[in-house]
């Protein structure tokens, strides 16, 4: 089992940043990498159980779906069902702290997932940096100074 | 009805440190003001799960406190109040880290659960938030700021930090100005830092074009004969000098400045130049991009604004496949832009069309003015050729083009005539970085500009050259001879 963590420093308060990221349909609003998504069968996009199906900017299409939606925690939990990256049993979770001295939360991507052996490194790379930080950083330069 | 406080924060220092200080049940006289006196009672250890410490407030109270959690996987660590002199009941308390991995910073979150006496809730709550957590965070980050967790266990916390000593370390000198057999590399010593500076271990200097015109003579008042060239380097901080608070020792910083001096293993800096890096950028690419790319920004954001000019401007090039040019082409066609790029081989076209440029002229000598004209003329020249192609580069640029002067690969540019302007409008800037990274705010946001950037595929790291800094004379030939592409590093 591999696992990537990410984490990182927003500067707008857990409730400002959940609202953008609650929606499990609204990755292209604010993740750079993402260019659609919409949701299978039509169901509400806040519906445990929902599928995501997206493109991201490079052409990949990818399904996921949600196990775990917390309002009170800020996090969303979900596996990845079909995706041209080559992983199994990959689930993820996203989820927000509110940080209590300023106006400002502690936002954590992680994952964990099996992949065929010397792989390890590319995917981490691709996972970590490519695919949590460069939706954090979109969020950062999305609430950042305004 | 159980009370339950909350706190958290940010530490600018790496989760290892915070830890190795919190994880010790017993450090808190050393740290926490409001805290007199500690001690393990029954002579057990401070990580012992169960051990009892026994605390006296500057208050006055005391408490004792039992070590319910230690782990160190989660950085985790819970205690409870198991008698105290302070109406708290049923006291337990949680300290959790977390890495914040883009940046190298520690989320501390803090938080407990108790009873009090009715009435005394609020009284009590806000004791715990504000006199204990909140005052925690401030005093911890002043310990650390002092390098108090850095002293020898048992020694006086008011006691002032050992002098720094000076380090050893190697220096490249213009021992005369002239060709590359002049860069000579000698055994020096670095100082302690100053007031307001930083001393940084380098691992990778930037090698930029800037440097050679130094080691030429040609801007003495920068660089007088004698002195250690290099505009920018990155590595890790080793200690900082009097009132410097944003930066500590062991972080990962590289820099850039209006001063030469980088090309040598320690230098003092000033705290004002410098930028953490984000764990995914190592040394060697940070000293490969953090001065091209400011450049690079600054160049197509406010000299260029090709953001603002809208897509399909045409923007030349020249020296497409050099440390600036490969961001420039690819930065300026993720903005919308048509990329033209002079380059100087076959080699080199290959390599500017890989990273955007779409038009690409191979000339050695200079010659690209018609092939410009036949596709528009340039609405703005990134120009680092200098007098050698100054009337081609006038022939080449449009109506109301816009001329950036970056160098003078090819000889000293001579004055430029304003009447040779006034045919077509040309405007024309001689600009240099460091005036537009001229405060700590503007260098800041560039940075992570550039960062951002670069995560997001908007430019690509660059192809580096690396070299020792025993071959700096090799490494400046090259650089001249126009046979490299990419950026060149010294490692040290």
């Amino acid at each position: 089992m591999i696992r990537v963590y990410t984490s990182s420093v927003i500067d707008a308060a857990a409730d400002t940043v959940w609202s953008r990221i609650r929606d499990f349909n609204a990755l292209p609003l604010w993740h750079p990498g993402i260019a659609d998504s919409r949701i299978e069968n039509n169901e509400p996009s806040d519906r445990v159980g929902c599928i995501r199906h997206f493109h991201t900017r490079d052409g990949g299409m990818i399904r996921e779906r949600l196990l775990a939606l917390s309002d009170y925690e800020y996090s969303q939990t979900y596996e990845i069902l079909e995706s041209p990256m080559g992983v199994a049993n990959y689930v993820a979770t996203l989820k927000l702290t509110p940080i209590t001295d300023g106006n400002r939360c502690f936002a954590e991507w992680s994952a964990e997932f099996d992949c065929a052996e010397g792989r390890e490194r590319e995917l981490t790379e691709l996972i970590g940096n490519g695919v949590f930080q460069g939706g954090l950083d979109g969020l950062k330069r999305h609430f950042g100074r305004r | 009805m159980l009370q339950r406080v909350v706190r958290s924060t940010i530490i600018d220092a790496p989760i290892e440190r915070v830890w190795a200080v919190l994880r010790d049940f017993n450090s808190h006289d050393q740290w926490h003001a409001v805290v007199d006196e500690s001690r393990i009672e029954a002579g057990e250890k401070s990580d012992q799960v169960g051990c009892v410490r026994n605390f006296t407030l500057k208050d006055g109270h005391h408490i004792r406190e039992q070590l319910l959690t230690l782990d160190d996987r989660l950085h985790r660590s819970t205690y409870c109040i198991v008698e105290a002199t302070v109406p708290l009941e049923r006291y337990v308390a949680t300290v959790t880290l977390k890495p914040v991995t883009d940046g190298n910073r520690t989320f501390w979150h803090w938080e407990s659960t108790f009873a009090t006496p009715p009435g005394q809730e609020r009284e009590l709550r806000q004791m715990v938030a504000e006199g204990v957590y909140e005052a925690g965070f401030e005093n911890l980050r002043r310990h650390l700021a002092a390098g108090g967790d850095l002293r020898a266990p048992g020694s006086s916390t008011a006691a002032p930090l050992p002098r720094a000593l000076p380090v050893s370390m190697r220096r490249v000198r213009v021992a005369r100005y002239g060709g590359a057999d002049a860069l000579v590399l000698e055994d020096a010593e670095c100082p302690p830092p100053g007031a307001g500076e930083v001393r940084v271990r380098q691992r990778a200097v930037g090698v930029n074009f800037i440097d050679i015109y130094l080691r030429r003579g040609w801007i003495p008042p920068m660089l007088p004969e004698g002195g250690t060239p290099g505009m920018e380097a990155a590595g890790t901080v080793l200690d900082v000098g009097d009132g410097v608070r944003d930066v500590m020792p062991g972080d990962r910083v590289a820099y850039l400045g209006p001063a030469p001096g980088a090309y040598c293993g320690v230098r003092n800096v000033p705290a004002d130049w410098l930028v953490r890096l984000p764990p995914a950028v190592d040394d060697e690419v940070a000293a490969a991009l953090l001065l091209k790319g400011l450049t690079a920004d600054y160049l197509l954001h406010d000299l260029g604004q090709i953001d603002r000019r809208g897509p399909g401007t045409r923007l030349l090039v020249h020296a497409a496949a050099g440390g600036v040019g490969l961001l420039v082409c690819a930065w300026a066609r993720r903005l919308g832009a048509t990329v033209i790029g002079t380059v100087s081989s076959e080699d080199k076209a290959r390599q500017a069309r890989a990273h955007g440029c779409e038009h690409v002229i191979v000339t050695r000598d200079y010659r690209f003015a018609d092939a410009v004209q036949q596709l528009g003329g340039a609405d703005v020249l990134i120009d680092g050729l200098g007098d050698a192609a100054r009337d081609e580069n006038l022939a080449a640029l449009a109506r109301r083009g816009h001329w950036i002067s970056l160098g003078q690969a090819s000889g000293p540019m001579g004055a430029v005539d304003p009447n040779a302007l006034v045919a077509k409008s040309i405007t024309f800037s001689r600009p240099v970085v460091f005036d537009y990274v001229a405060t700590r705010a503007e260098l800041q946001r560039r940075a992570a500009r550039l960062w951002a950037a670069l995560a997001d595929g908007t430019i690509r790291r660059p192809p580096i050259e690396r070299h020792s800094l025993e071959n700096v004379q090799e490494v400046h030939r090259r650089l001249e001879g126009r046979v490299t592409s990419g950026a060149l590093v010294l490692l040290v």
